[in-house]
């Protein structure tokens, strides 16, 4: 693998830091809706606070954990949004009639999208440490392989919903959205996954981040996030990351042997 | 001369629908070749599957020797197109599109080849406008400087001159004509100009229900088939296809 083989990627990339930086509305998505959710969940953790008995702090359990599942939501909002600026400009002919691969079109949506989630999550670090205290040392080294596991979640959901996009046509982008929602039940951001029902629980098993927010209770309970846990959520990511990979080239084929591809924006679900 | 497309027994069916019925020719470096028949004769269709987009059902397509199916990125390397229904990213300018597609086909030296192309289609005044607001005869010209990014062996385009005024389209004419004749690449043109293929091709398919009903010179094909003008023809063999034996 050469620079060269890099170039396609590049120029992915450099699309869209052309769209950012050409219209300040598409900056809204990168940190004003992560930093209105901060603001929001601080004020409740800290009123929480004030109503609950000495010594809890709802701030590192509550705003910690929001903070860390709009990270998730960032990334996977950020690899499919990266993707549907093809679909809105009805880039796919040009695009895919070029020498780019499939392997380079994607490492193109992750690394733009690792990009503008990395500028979200310094925001909504610097409102949650400035303003709500949150500090950050409490998670310890363990924030590291929470942040690699929402990441890499975030990434599978982004391409398996752009694949989704692909196969189905434009109008298929209200598919894209409301997925972390769809996630968040199983995920056990705001309880832990043991009130769930079983059959929830099975699934919340299956889900990588419920085991960032187990643990992140864990640890705030002064407990240690078992070596494990982090190994089997990290592993059914990378699995996940893999799977949507090879869903995406898949339904890409299907769109090319089919003709959706040629004729994307007819929407023909041959 | 060096053949810079070989198609082969090419088919492709959307269900019952024959699109395209085993259809085979070649195009050569240094050569202009245009693709005509009736709207539905399968044109567009060829043109996507050359251009990797549109899986054929059989045959085999080569581009500069390269088998498309097994090295599909090589291929497209070297083949660009303009096609006035592929319109470039209306929200990038002249410029950033012509960037990011020459990072796309691995341009080297691409500032400069940027600069060469504004300069060529006489983009200077449009660099920074963005290529939605653009006229469609600006468009057309931001999408065959971009057709013409990687310097391809085969440069696909499919009515490229439909919007753009007698001036424009003959001076677009001119240059993809220089471009053929200084022996860069060989052209597959579709048109519905017949003045124009008259003008411009060296050889013309005549396609009609997926399948090639005529080959030849455009200059001398009329008269061998007792039509008095390529349009004549065109017009027979639309609206009778029957008549006439593929080639």
């Amino acid at each position: 693998m050469t620079t060269t083989w890099f170039r396609p990627v590049l120029a992915v990339m450099l699309r869209y830091f052309y769209l950012l930086r050409g219209t300040p509305a598409r900056w809204m998505p990168v940190f004003a809706w992560v930093a209105i959710d901060i603001v929001l969940w601080g004020f409740i953790s800290k009123y929480l606070n004030s109503v609950a008995a000495a010594g809890l702090n709802f701030v590192p359990m509550l705003l910690g954990a929001v903070l860390l599942f709009d990270f998730f939501t960032r990334v996977m909002h950020g690899v499919a949004g990266v993707f549907l600026e093809d679909v809105w400009s009805r880039s796919f002919l040009n695009l895919f009639a070029s020498p780019l691969t499939i392997p380079q079109y994607l490492l193109g949506l992750v690394v733009t999208s690792t990009a503008t989630s990395l500028i979200g999550l310094m925001v909504m670090l610097v409102l949650a440490t400035a303003i709500f205290g949150l500090s950050f040392f409490v998670y310890g080294l363990t924030l590291g392989p929470f942040l690699l596991i929402l990441f890499l979640f975030g990434v599978s959901l982004g391409i398996c919903t752009s694949a989704m996009v692909l196969r189905l046509g434009p109008s298929a982008e209200w598919l894209v959205w409301p997925v972390p929602a769809v996630i968040s039940p199983f995920a056990g951001v705001f309880y832990p996954i043991a009130i769930l029902p079983h059959w929830m629980q099975f699934v919340a098993k299956l889900v990588p981040v419920s085991y960032v927010f187990e643990g992140l209770r864990k640890i705030i309970s002064g407990g240690t996030v078992p070596a494990t846990s982090l190994l089997l959520g990290g592993g059914l990511a990378v699995i996940y990351v893999l799977l949507a990979c090879w869903f995406f080239q898949r339904v890409f084929r299907h769109s090319v042997r089919t003709g959706i591809l040629a004729r994307y924006s007819a929407e023909s679900l041959s | 001369m060096t053949c810079v497309l070989s198609i082969k027994d090419l088919r492709k069916a959307y269900g019952d629908k024959i699109a395209v019925d085993r259809i085979s020719f070649e195009v050569s470096r240094g050569e202009i070749v245009g693709l005509l028949g009736p709207n539905g004769a399968g044109k567009t269709t060829t043109i996507s599957m050359i251009l990797g987009v549109l899986q054929p059902d059989s045959g085999s397509i080569q581009v500069d020797g390269m088998d498309l199916a097994a090295c599909r990125a090589p291929a497209l390397g070297h083949t660009n197109f303009a096609a006035v229904y592929a319109p470039l990213p209306g929200n990038l300018t002249v410029r950033q599109n012509l960037r990011f597609f020459g990072l796309l086909y691995g341009v080297q030296g691409l500032s400069e080849r940027i600069a060469a192309l504004i300069g060529q289609f006489d983009l200077e005044k449009f660099r920074n406008v963005k290529c939605g607001v653009l006229s469609s005869g600006e468009q057309t010209r931001v999408a065959l400087a971009k057709a013409m990014l990687n310097q391809p062996r085969l440069l696909l385009l499919d009515e490229p001159t439909a919007s753009l005024d007698p001036v424009a389209a003959r001076e677009i004419r001119a240059r993809i004509r220089q471009f053929a004749v200084s022996g860069a690449g060989g052209v597959l043109w579709t048109t519905h100009n017949m003045i124009e293929v008259q003008d411009v091709c060296d050889r013309v398919l005549f396609l009609s229900h997926g399948r090639i009903m005529l080959e030849g010179n455009p200059k001398t094909l009329p008269q061998e088939h007792g039509q008095p003008t390529l349009e004549e023809l065109f017009i027979a063999v639309a609206r009778e296809p029957l008549t006439l034996e593929p080639t």
